[in-house]
C-alpha cells in the first residue's frame, strides 16, 4: 500500500506517495521528474544513478526511498555555481569535452562532488579510484579525470 | 519488487518483528546485497526489516585492553576511514577500503557483508584471522559466536530465525602483530575477488607466531589455510618457508569455476597472492639486509 511521506530533495521538502517497494531512483525520475539521475544497470554497477545524501555519494537505485526521508537528497538538478551559474565541475566538463553521450555524466559530476567535497586537491590517481564505480562507454574515462581535476584547481583558487 | 516495510526502532523490537513473521521477513541494513537478491528474484520476502533506523549499532571503539568493537550498523566506508582503526588494525579498514566502489561503501554495512555470507565476503578474512567474534541477538537472548564458526555455506550462517548481528568483537592483539590483505580481481574494488588473502602474524624477534592465513572467494565459505599456517608457525621465515607456506595453501583451497575465474587459475592465483600476503606480513632475510630490521 502507497504511504505518503516527505522526501528533502535539492532543498526542498516534497510530499508524495511511494509504494515501500520503490528505490530512490524511481521516485526522483518517475514520480518528482527529475530525469537528470540515469539508470543504467539498476545492480549498483554502473553509477550513472549516483545522487548525493547528506553529502555521501549513493547508488539510488539500490536504496529505498523510505530510507532516505529526513535526509538532505541532492541530484544533478541541485548542482550549481554561484549566482545559478554553472557549478565548475559542469563548467569543466563542458570545457574538457567530458560529455559525449551523457548519459553517465550526472553520475561522475555527484561522485566527482562528493569526492572533491572530502579531498579539494586529489591525485590524478584519487580521482581515478574515486570514479571508479562510474563506467562510461563514451569517454575513455581521460577527458573526465582531466575534467575532474581542472575542477579542483579552479575551486582551489 | 512487492513487500511491506517495517521500521523497528530498537533490537527488542526487530527481533519480535522477525520472529512474528516467521521466516517471510528479511532484514534490510544497506540494503546493497538485499536489494539486488529482491530485484533478481533469489528472493521474495513479503516483509522488510529495516534496522537502519535502530540508534546506538554504528561505532568503531576500543576498550580499555584494546579490545576493539564495531557496531553492526557501520559502514565499510566509515571502518576504510577510522583514524583509530588505521593506526590500531589496519589490515580491517585496508580490507573494507577494497570493497565495491565508494557509493556502494557508503551504504554497505560490515554487518550485511558479514551476514550476507558471500565466500568472497572482503571482510570477512581479516577478521578471522584477527580470532573476531559476533555478537548475537535474538528471541531467546544473547550469544556470541567466533567469526571462524559463523559461516556455513554461500549465503548460509549460524543464525537463526530472528537473530541479528549487533557487534563484531575483535580481541586485543599482542604487540608487533601485523596483517595485510590481499584482493585479486579484475576490475579493482568494483569487482568481487577472484581470491581474498589475509595474512596475519606476530612478530617475535626473529620467529613468527599465531599466524593466520584466512583465504576467501576459494572454498564455500571464507576458508582457514590451516596447512599453510603450520609451515610458518613458530619459525624463522625464510623464501623456502613462504614457498611451502603459499603451495599448502593452494592446495588446501577448494575452488570452483565460475564466470569470474576457473577453478585451476584460482588455485594458482591462491598461490601467488598467499606469498605476497606473507611477504607483506613477515620481513625475510633478504628484506632485513636491505631494508634494515624490517
Ligand atoms: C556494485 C556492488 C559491488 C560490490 N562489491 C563488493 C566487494 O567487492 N566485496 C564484497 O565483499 N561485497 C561487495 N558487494 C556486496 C555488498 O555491498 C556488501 O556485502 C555490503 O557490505 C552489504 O552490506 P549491506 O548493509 O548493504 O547489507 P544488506 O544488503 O542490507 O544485507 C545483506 C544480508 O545480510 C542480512 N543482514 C544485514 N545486516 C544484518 C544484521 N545486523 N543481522 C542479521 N542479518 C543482517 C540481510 O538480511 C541480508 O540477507 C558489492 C555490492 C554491489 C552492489
Ligand atoms: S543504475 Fe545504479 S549503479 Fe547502475
Ligand atoms: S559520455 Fe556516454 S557513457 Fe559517458
Amino acid at each position: 500500500m502507497k504511504q505518503l511521506i516527505t522526501l528533502r530533495v535539492n532543498g526542498i521538502d516534497e510530499e508524495l506517495y511511494v509504494e515501500p517497494w520503490w528505490t530512490l531512483s524511481r521516485v526522483l525520475r518517475e514520480e518528482l521528474d527529475l530525469i537528470g539521475t540515469k539508470e543504467g544497470c539498476g545492480s549498483g554497477d554502473c553509477g550513472s544513478c549516483t545522487v548525493l545524501i547528506d553529502g555521501k555519494a549513493v547508488m539510488s537505485c539500490l536504496y529505498l526511498a523510505m530510507k532516505a526521508r529526513g535526509k538532505n537528497i541532492m541530484t544533478i538538478e541541485g548542482l550549481n555555481g554561484e549566482n545559478g551559474a554553472l557549478h565548475p565541475l559542469q563548467e569543466t566538463f563542458i570545457e574538457h569535452f567530458a560529455v559525449q553521450c551523457g548519459y553517465c555524466v550526472p553520475g561522475m559530476i555527484m561522485t566527482a562532488k562528493a569526492m572533491l567535497d572530502e579531498n579539494p586537491k586529489p591525485t590524478e590517481e584519487e580521482v581515478r579510484t574515486g570514479l571508479s564505480g562510474n563506467l562510461c562507454r563514451c569517454t575513455g574515462y581521460v577527458k573526465i579525470v582531466e575534467a575532474v581535476l581542472s575542477s579542483a584547481e579552479k575551486q582551489g583558487n | 519488487m512487492r513487500f511491506d516495510y517495517l521500521e523497528p526502532h530498537t533490537i527488542k523490537e526487530a527481533v519480535s518483528l522477525l520472529s512474528t513473521y516467521n521466516g517471510q521477513a528479511k532484514v534490510i541494513a544497506g540494503g546493497t546485497d538485499l536489494m539486488n537478491l529482491i530485484r533478481t528474484k533469489m528472493i521474495k520476502p513479503e516483509y522488510i526489516v529495516d534496522i537502519g533506523h535502530i540508534a546506538g549499532l554504528d561505532y568503531v571503539k576500543y576498550g580499555d585492553k584494546g579490545a576493539l568493537s564495531i557496531g553492526a550498523l557501520t559502514t565499510i566506508r566509515a571502518i576504510e576511514m577510522s583514524a583509530q582503526l588505521k593506526e590500531r588494525h589496519p589490515v580491517v579498514s585496508q580490507a573494507a577500503g577494497q570493497l565495491g566502489s565508494m557509493a556502494i561503501r557508503n551504504v554497505g554495512t560490515i554487518g550485511g557483508n558479514l551476514c550476507n555470507a558471500a565466500p568472497c565476503a572482503e571482510t570477512a578474512p581479516s577478521l578471522i584471522g584477527l580470532g573476531a567474534a559476533l555478537k548475537i541477538v535474538g528471541p531467546a537472548g544473547e550469544r556470541t559466536v567466533t567469526l571462524e564458526d559463523f559461516f556455513t555455506g554461500p549465503g548460509q550462517t549460524v543464525l537463526q530465525r530472528g537473530e541479528l548481528v549487533v557487534e563484531i568483537q575483535v580481541p586485543s592483539q599482542p604487540p608487533h602483530t601485523r596483517g595485510v590483505y590481499l584482493k585479486h580481481s579484475v576490475r579493482g574494488t568494483e569487482d568481487l575477488a577472484i581470491v581474498g588473502v589475509a595474512a596475519i602474524a606476530t612478530l617475535e624477534g626473529e620467529r613468527c607466531r599465531n599466524v593466520k592465513i584466512v583465504l576467501g572467494a576459494v572454498a564455500p565459505i571464507p576458508m582457514r589455510a590451516r596447512n599453510a599456517e603450520g609451515k610458518l608457525e613458530g619459525k624463522e621465515i625464510d623464501d623456502a618457508l613462504i614457498e611451502n607456506a603459499a603451495q599448502a595453501a593452494s592446495d588446501e583451497s577448494q575452488p570452483i569455476t565460475d564466470v569470474r575465474a576457473s577453478a585451476d587459475y584460482r588455485k594458482e592465483m591462491v598461490k601467488v597472492f598467499t606469498r605476497q600476503a606473507i611477504r607483506g606480513v613477515v620481513p625475510t632475510p633478504m628484506h632485513r639486509a636491505f631494508c634494515g630490521t624490517g
